[in-house]
């Protein structure tokens, strides 16, 4: 079974969020890495760059499929993880640690309570995650 | 709605070793079993397993053999001595790919060959209606019978050879002998997709379980693992070795697909050779060439390729390669563009990505040389 740690919300789309006092950090789940199978390739933002709720923020490519990565919330990114322009597998062997993606300033406080619990998140992967 | 996909012998091994099942060609295949990469690299560092029994063996026999083989595919088939396996193309009168294939001389008067799975029904209607006219030359399509395995790697050689009852050693690149392997009737064949050294196992459907699970059993001290479609991709792609329905076609012309040295206009008439014989001396348009990133970004299927922002040409195959760890792949190139170390860009996601003509094969081959 994939892990859905009880602190964190997520997306539909597999990505989870994790607050940390002001700002959200972001990243794909392991249910996500899991299907994708080995993450070759990550094509993220800049810092400064804005992203917003649900809409795409970047790219995640496996060996066989190119995948679109959307923001929890909307925000300001202050800061990317640069290791995975090198290291995308790192997406893979720790997708809630060192595989996170970006840090993000949110420009809105009422969008997290949109994002799903673990317990709906769990629920959503169980039927096949769509 | 989509017919049911077909399952090879082996369909409940891969479910029971957890393997990720996905539709190919017509077939529920297994994609990858741990993971891409490292079944890539157990191919290239051990011994791969491949379940490649979805590809369809069609044999013919008779006087006339030898002529339906020479009228239907591009390549001299009267060279074959028994034996000997042949890499060919069907053509299509406009000199366009119905298929790629292996054309095994079984017998003076009987061949086999080997065909991709998405294409039997297809291959099967074009070869049987091409040769209507062909006496005394009988086809029996024999892929619902047959199961092949594919056995790649630097262990390949010993471990096939801990479980056959004969030398394979002895058997020369593009060669096979018939001979039991784990008590299996086999024929045990040098060829492969992986530019491994290597064996591909034609066994009958009902043994091809016993041999997979013997393979496995044996090999496991040499690191023998199962390999999935997604590896054999990667394995292919580093060796631009062409897959159908990828780089080549109905559209393709064998010429520019750069399969020239299976063209053999010489041996006399065959189906797409006028048409072939014009393109060359015409001059080909494009070229199918190797590409590598300069630009960290990976090119795929489809994606345009662009000199200083105009448009000549496609991506045919692309992804990175586990083995020279780069982002590489195939692409139809205009002909003045094909030179090793040309810049062009690849359009992916509306920009432009440097990438350049790279030297292929990407990693070099390890078959066994001709004696």
């Amino acid at each position: 079974m994939a892990n859905v740690p009880k602190d964190l919300r997520y997306t539909r789309e597999h990505e989870w969020a994790k607050q940390e006092g002001d700002r959200v950090r972001v990243g794909i789940t392991d249910y996500a890495q899991s299907e994708l199978g080995d993450v070759v390739f990550v094509e993220l933002p800049k810092v400064g760059a804005k992203v917003t709720a649900a809409k795409n923020f970047g790219v995640v490519e496996s060996v066989k499929a190119v995948s679109d990565l959307f923001a929890p919330i909307s925000g300001e990114i202050v800061e990317v993880n640069a290791e995975l322009g090198q290291k995308p597998e790192t997406v893979n062997q720790d997708p809630y640690g060192r595989g996170w993606m970006l840090v993000v300033k949110p420009s809105s406080k009422g969008e997290w309570d949109h994002l799903l619990t673990a317990q709906q998140y769990e629920a959503l992967i169980a039927q096949g995650g769509h | 709605m989509s017919p049911p996909l077909k399952r090879t012998p082996l369909y409940h091994e891969h479910v029971a070793a957890g393997a990720r099942m996905v539709p190919f060609g017509g077939w529920e295949m297994p994609v990858q079993y741990t993971g891409i990469i490292e079944e890539h690299r157990a191919a290239r560092g051990a011994v791969g397993l491949f379940d490649v029994s979805h590809m369809g063996e069609f044999e013919v026999e008779g006087p006339g053999a030898l002529a339906a083989l020479q009228h239907l595919t591009t390549n001299d088939v009267a060279a074959l001595e028994v034996g000997q396996v042949q890499y060919s193309v069907l053509c299509y009168p406009s000199g366009t790919i119905v298929d790629d294939l292996t054309v095994y001389r079984l017998a003076d008067e009987r061949y086999m060959i080997t065909v991709n799975a998405g294409n039997i029904d297809k291959d099967w209607a074009h070869v049987t209606t091409s040769t209507a006219h062909v006496k005394d030359a009988r086809w029996r399509n024999a892929s619902e019978g047959t199961g092949l395995i594919a056995v790649q790697g630097p262990k390949a050689e010993a471990l096939v050879g801990r479980l056959a009852d004969c030398d394979v050693a002895a058997i020369g690149y593009y060669h096979f002998v018939r001979g039991r392997v784990a008590e299996v009737e086999t024929v045990i064949s040098r060829t492969g997709y992986t530019g491994e050294d290597g064996f591909e196992l034609y066994a009958p459907a009902d043994g091809t379980v016993k041999l997979w699970k013997a393979l496995l059993a044996a090999g496991r001290a040499d690191g023998a693992t199962p390999v999935g479609l997604g590896a054999r991709d990667t394995l292919r792609l580093e060796m631009k070795y062409a897959l159908y329905g990828n780089d080549i076609d109905e559209t393709t012309n064998a010429l520019e697909a750069g399969l020239g040295w299976v063209v053999k206009p010489a041996k006399g008439e065959f189906i797409g050779r006028e048409a072939l014989e014009k393109s060359r001396a015409e001059g080909l348009r494009r070229r199918l060439v190797g590409i590598e990133m300069v630009d960290r970004a990976v090119a795929r299927h489809g994606y345009p390729v662009q000199k200083d922002s105009r448009a000549v040409g496609v991506v045919t195959s692309g992804s990175y390669g586990p083995s020279v760890d780069r982002y590489i792949g195939i692409a139809y190139v205009e002909t003045p563009l094909a030179a090793v170390g040309t810049p062009l860009e690849v359009e992916i996601r509306g920009q432009g990505k440097a990438a350049r003509v790279a030297r292929t094969p990407f990693y070099p081959p390890k078959v066994k040389k001709p004696a």
